[in-house]
């Protein structure tokens, strides 16, 4: 006992030594920054003139994470030269190596891959290169270490942020899409998860289990989720077991949260006054900019510096300048611009909300609002640009426009007084032809088709055929044709804001979509009507049902040729009805109707030795239906089914149909009561539904008359 | 005061048989000796609300509710006893006696609601939020009501009972979703337009639907009228109102628009005046909701609120709708929450009244009443039990955990524990009763044991 005492001891005091790790994942295997991620890595594209990947390592180092494990994949090269370069490489305590593949085609693969590696022992933060945030990590590793000691099935810890979606495009100002969680307030216990919901179900639906639980639980519709997760070394080879984890969220959180077999559980921390955000798309691309030139990411701004950023003066009305900048006295910057190295800026030209990079040529009677402007970019004279994003090298001769949400990729030239329209994607390369529908498999064609694109271009650097059409005269560049769901999503993820038509138009629509969803409900409120629920079974039901009337007919045949003890077939039944999970009346039914099929496909010469035939078969094996028919409602369904075959399958029976319904009660098999509800259902049908009806008046007379003579 | 208050009373509940009968409907059972809906009327007349109507399901109910209430009150309050069907539902109750509601907010309260909750409180929250209705939650019962310290709880099922699954906003005044009666047991179906206009909605498991609501009159008459499926306040009425609270399909405020005759300005004012009236400086998702994005909204939305009171933990509540309740609720009006009995408790701790008597060696412990005229014999023993007026007990009896109505006769040797005794009931000598209900007039023989049993005439 002592020693064991002893032992943990030692434990204890070894665990300070375990150094804080962290996977960086350097590539988002996603499609969503092209066509500027055909030619450069998503991690290395600059945010306010400082590469991503920058934000994210020194958030990193920040933190006090001391081994970051840098995971690429596409572009890796370029990525790892950069690194190499940088600051990073020689710190002290804080050590970034690089782990390259070829092969990962998502974050699944990624952390398989690392797995393999074997360089995670212990708790580690899994966060992508493209992350800005300043939290501070120890109270969530605080947490998260507790939570551990307690309960080792607590693997994983997911930063979270208030954040509350538009309710009318349901989307983030980060252009994420609405997120739903369940929480348990006392111990922040993940429940639920939903980020893709289905916009068409009115409802979310929830386990009525979380609630067995805990007296509480609280739906969140208002948090944004950070993607910086605190994970134990066993979500790596959750990874590994669940082969078919790609995603991180879809597959692995939601496959945490649905599996109860396992017991994972995933816990939920919220920042306050920390800033955490992911640059996933072109429109937080946009508000993450804003927050960093706004300064909700100190210390990470332009005016400090925590890469090789070059050196920037903040000035009044939250303008950033670095050195050497050429300005004309007629120029004006509004505020919240950022002006980099060696940029020229010509006269009565009118910056504003824009950033510009180093090196910039910017001509006179220039307009630029809200624009991303990179390294290097040659913007001549009377341009007027909105919203735009421009890469490295990009020239827009004089006279040009760029309308709302433009992206122009690497040294894209756009002719002399050309409209470039608002939304368009432009780049030198053309666009992939099998343009992936799966928008995980960003680099399978990365690697063999668009490196060697890059290659021809460069050789062909020389060549003028640019097609004037695409980007007016003497331009260069394709524009990206969109599909038109493309095109209709468009406005969602650009750095343009959202056009205010659009919200009109939404706000209806959402609107509209209430009104559909109260009408839902009520049906369903409207007390009596409890089968409603099941409505979402209904195909699969239909489906097993179909496959289970065959068996039931297989099973039956059988027993008839072979000769089968009657005691045996009900087993047989009943062994087919548990393992479809189908109730007695449906057996019935199907039994009902192997027998009316036996006694068709046996030979008969009239409608009334067909009717002898039913007569034999029903004597015969009449009985075998009794187990099953225990109530009325059976029996009325055995009648459903009666007339179904005579209108559908078994035309032939449809002649003699009240003689068999009468031989039916005669046998017992059928009871008056359940031919007399039967009729009475069907008197509000269709007149094309009622002719069994019709023709069995007399017969349901004379019962009706027997009944009452009894009274 | 603009409230006017509906008492729904009900008949003779067959949930609680053996206990009512046609001369004891449900609202005269006696709880700690007496009428369970004295403890609602007294409750309103704290309030200082004096003039209510009382409905019950069926005319003899009716005499008989008359009757006591015209005697025990009739200085004291104004009542209107109304009789509807029987089996209307606490919905077709309203629906028949609408012709009798005129003040522009009603208050419905349950008649066998055993509370210290002002409904002051209630109507003051309704009012301030200017909400279509209002409902009063309380903290469901911990132990629930299977475990009662008796041996035949504790065998069943230790999950709480949940009454009602609710959702609620952030400041715990809205009420979102609600799930009441066999919802309860199926998964939650939480509408997506309002957790998007709310942001947050907290899920309570752990809370009780009170049967105490505030609803505009105009909202609930129009409901009632155009819904005429609708049976239950509980079931029906109150969910939908929740379902449709962002896309409401009632004329809000109608009446009230005709009564001030301004009813232009009444329109364009309209967030002003919902804001004046929720007297708060931010706007709840309602508005916000109704107003649309950068104020701009396609057609006028429609709105309207529905607002929770959740009564402190420290109050009590209660309903006593089963068995099981109504020996939870004696045993708790003469124990923990005997500030509701109405009596002063002796330094024992219990109330005996003081033409009771009792027999030589003869203990009454603390938590019990002993009702008017009662007679006891020698080393009689008492614990945790309510005797109603006028028993005649013998010697040598032993009465635990258990109500005796009135007029009751107990020979020499019984011995009683966890068990309800109606009025007029007669055990012969050494009878040995344990969890049993025993409906009125009925006899007991000599020597004879019952366990768990239920037993009427």
């Amino acid at each position: 006992m002592g020693a064991k005492k002893g032992g943990k001891e030692d434990a204890v005091e070894d665990m300070p030594h375990v150094p804080l790790k962290a996977i960086l994942l350097a590539d988002s295997f996603t499609t969503k920054f092209r066509p500027i991620t055909l030619e450069c890595p998503k991690v290395l594209l600059p945010i306010v003139n400082t590469p991503m990947i920058d934000y994210t390592l020194a958030w990193l180092e920040s933190a006090n994470v001391e081994e970051v494990f840098v995971f690429c994949c596409s572009h890796s090269k370029q990525i790892i030269d950069y690194l190499d370069k940088s600051k990073w490489v020689n710190q002290p305590n804080f050590s970034v190596s690089t782990i390259e593949s070829h092969n990962c085609i998502s974050a699944g693969d990624a952390l398989r891959f690392i797995y393999d590696k074997n360089v995670i022992n212990g708790d580690f933060v899994l966060i992508s290169g493209d992350t800005v945030s300043n939290m501070i990590l120890t109270e969530a590793l605080q947490e998260h270490k507790e939570r551990r000691q307690k309960d080792s099935n607590a693997v994983m810890t997911m930063v979270i942020k208030q954040s509350k979606p538009s309710q009318i495009t349901r989307q983030t100002r980060l252009g994420t899409d609405e997120l739903f969680m369940a929480i348990d307030p006392a111990t922040k216990q993940l429940l639920y998860y939903d980020d893709k919901s289905d916009d068409q179900k009115g409802t979310l639906t929830l386990d009525k289990a979380f609630l067995a639980e805990n007296p509480s639980i609280s739906i969140h519709n208002d948090k944004q989720d950070c993607y910086i997760d605190i994970c134990s070394p066993e979500v790596l080879s959750l990874f590994t077991d669940n082969f078919d984890y790609q995603h991180l969220r879809r597959h692995f959180v939601k496959g945490l949260l649905v599996d109860d077999i396992m017991g994972f559980k995933i816990f939920t921390h919220e920042i306050h006054s920390d800033y955490a955000a992911r640059i996933d798309n072109f429109r937080s691309y946009d508000s993450i900019s804003k927050d960093i030139i706004q300064r909700w990411t100190y210390p990470f701004v332009p005016d400090v510096q925590f890469s090789l950023n070059n050196p920037t003066n903040l000035e009044r009305h939250g303008i950033y300048r670095a050195s050497e900048i050429l300005q004309s006295r007629s120029a004006e910057i509004g505020p919240f611009t950022y002006i980099g190295k060696g940029s020229s800026i010509g006269g009565k030209t009118v910056i504003s909300n824009s950033v510009i990079g180093d090196g910039c040529k910017i001509g006179s009677n220039v307009l630029i609002d809200g624009c991303y402007i990179w390294n290097n970019v040659t913007i001549e004279d009377g341009c007027n640009l909105k919203q735009a994003i421009l890469c490295d090298g990009v020239v827009m001769k004089s006279g040009s426009v760029l309308e709302p949400g433009v992206v122009l990729s690497f040294n894209v030239v756009v002719g002399q007084e050309f409209v470039v329209p608002a939304y368009s994607k432009v780049s030198l390369l053309p666009q992939p032809v099998t343009q992936d529908s799966d928008e995980e498999l960003e680099y399978a064609d990365n690697n063999s088709g668009i490196i060697h694109t890059i290659d021809t271009l460069e050789n062909g650097n020389s060549r003028t055929e640019w097609e004037s059409s695409e980007v007016g005269i003497g331009g260069r560049g394709f524009i990206w044709s969109m599909s038109e769901v493309d095109h209709e999503e468009e406005w969602r993820h650009s750095v343009a804001p959202i056009p205010e038509t659009k919200l009109i138009e939404l706000t209806q629509m959402v609107f509209d979509n209430l009104e559909l969803n109260i009408q839902d409900d009520i049906v369903l409120a409207v007390p009596g009507e409890q089968e409603s629920g099941n409505e979402s079974d209904d195909d699969n039901m239909d489906d097993s049902l179909q496959i289970f009337e065959k068996e039931i007919e297989a099973t039956f045949l059988r027993a008839v040729h072979e000769k089968v003890k009657d005691d045996h077939i009900i087993l047989e039944v009943n062994s087919l009805r548990l393992s479809y999970n189908l109730a007695l009346e449906d057996c019935a039914s199907a039994l009902f109707y192997s027998m009316m099929k036996l006694a068709l496909d046996t030979t008969h010469t009239s409608p009334a030795s067909l009717v002898k035939n039913a007569n034999d078969v029903m004597s015969r094996y009449g009985k075998l239906l009794k187990p099953y028919l225990q109530s009325v409602d059976g029996e009325i369904e055995v009648i459903l089914k009666f007339e179904e075959m005579c209108s559908e399958s078994a035309k032939e029976f449809a002649a003699v149909f009240v003689q068999i319904l009468h031989m039916l009660y005669d046998k017992d098999i059928i009871q008056e009561e359940a031919i007399l509800n039967w009729a009475e259902e069907k008197e509000g049908a269709d007149e094309s539904d009622k002719v069994f009806v019709k023709q069995s008046e007399k017969f349901i007379q004379w019962l009706n008359e027997a009944s009452e003579e009894e009274d | 005061m603009d409230f006017q208050v509906v008492v729904l009373a009900g008949g003779t509940s067959t949930k609680l048989a053996p206990l009512v009968s046609k001369d004891v409907p449900k609202s005269l059972l006696p709880v700690a000796n007496r009428p369970v809906l004295s403890y609602v009327l007294d409750l309103l007349e704290q309030s200082n609300i004096k003039d209510l109507i009382v409905v019950v399901e069926g005319e003899d109910t009716e005499g008989l509710v008359e009757n006591w209430i015209s005697e025990a009150y009739v200085d004291r309050l104004h009542v209107e006893v109304a009789s509807v069907g029987e089996e209307v539902g606490t919905a077709g109750a309203l629906r028949a006696i609408a012709h009798h509601l005129t003040a522009s907010d009603i208050l419905v309260v349950s008649g066998d609601l055993v509370c210290d909750i002002s409904p002051g409180a209630v109507a003051a929250a309704h009012r301030r939020h200017d909400a279509a209705v209002t409902a009063l939650f309380c903290a469901a019962p911990i132990s629930g009501p299977t475990e009662s310290g008796t041996s035949s709880g504790k065998d069943k099922t230790k999950k709480p009972v949940r009454h009602n699954i609710v959702g609620l906003d952030l400041t715990q005044q809205f009420l979102l979703y609600i799930a009441a009666g066999m919802e309860v047991e199926k998964d939650i179906k939480v509408q997506k337009s309002i957790l998007r206009a709310v942001g947050k909605m907290e899920i309570h498991a752990d809370l009780m639907d009170a049967h105490l609501y505030a609803f505009k009159r105009s909202v609930l008459q129009q409901v009632l009228n155009q819904k005429q499926t609708f049976r239950s306040l509980k079931q029906d009425v109150l969910p939908y109102l929740v379902k449709s609270q962002l896309r409401s399909e009632i004329l809000l405020n109608g009446a009230q628009a005709e009564e001030n005759g301004n009813e232009d300005n009444y329109n364009t004012d309209k967030v002003m005046l919902s804001q004046l009236l929720a007297n708060a400086s931010t706007p709840s998702f309602h508005e916000v909701y109704a107003l649309g994005p950068n104020g701009f909204s396609p057609a006028e939305r429609k709105t309207h609120k529905c607002c929770v009171y959740i009564a402190n933990k420290t109050k009590y509540c209660a309903r006593l709708n089963s068995i099981q309740a109504y020996s939870d609720i004696n045993r708790d009006v003469i124990g923990d929450a005997s500030h509701l009995s109405g009596c002063t408790f002796s330094v024992h701790n219990n109330v005996i009244h003081p033409s009771a008597v009792l027999g030589s060696k003869t203990t009454v412990g603390p938590q019990c009443m002993l009702g008017e005229g009662s007679q006891m014999g020698d080393k009689c023993s008492v614990k945790r039990s309510v005797i109603g007026r006028h028993c005649r007990i013998g010697s040598n009896v032993k009465i635990v955990n258990s109500v005796i109505m009135n007029h009751v006769t107990i020979g020499d040797g019984c011995s009683i524990q966890g068990t309800i005794i109606s009025s007029n009931v007669q055990l012969q000598e050494r009878a040995l009763l344990r969890d049993c209900q025993i409906g009125a007039g009925y006899v007991v023989a000599a020597g004879s044991e019952h366990k768990g049993e239920l037993l009427r005439k």
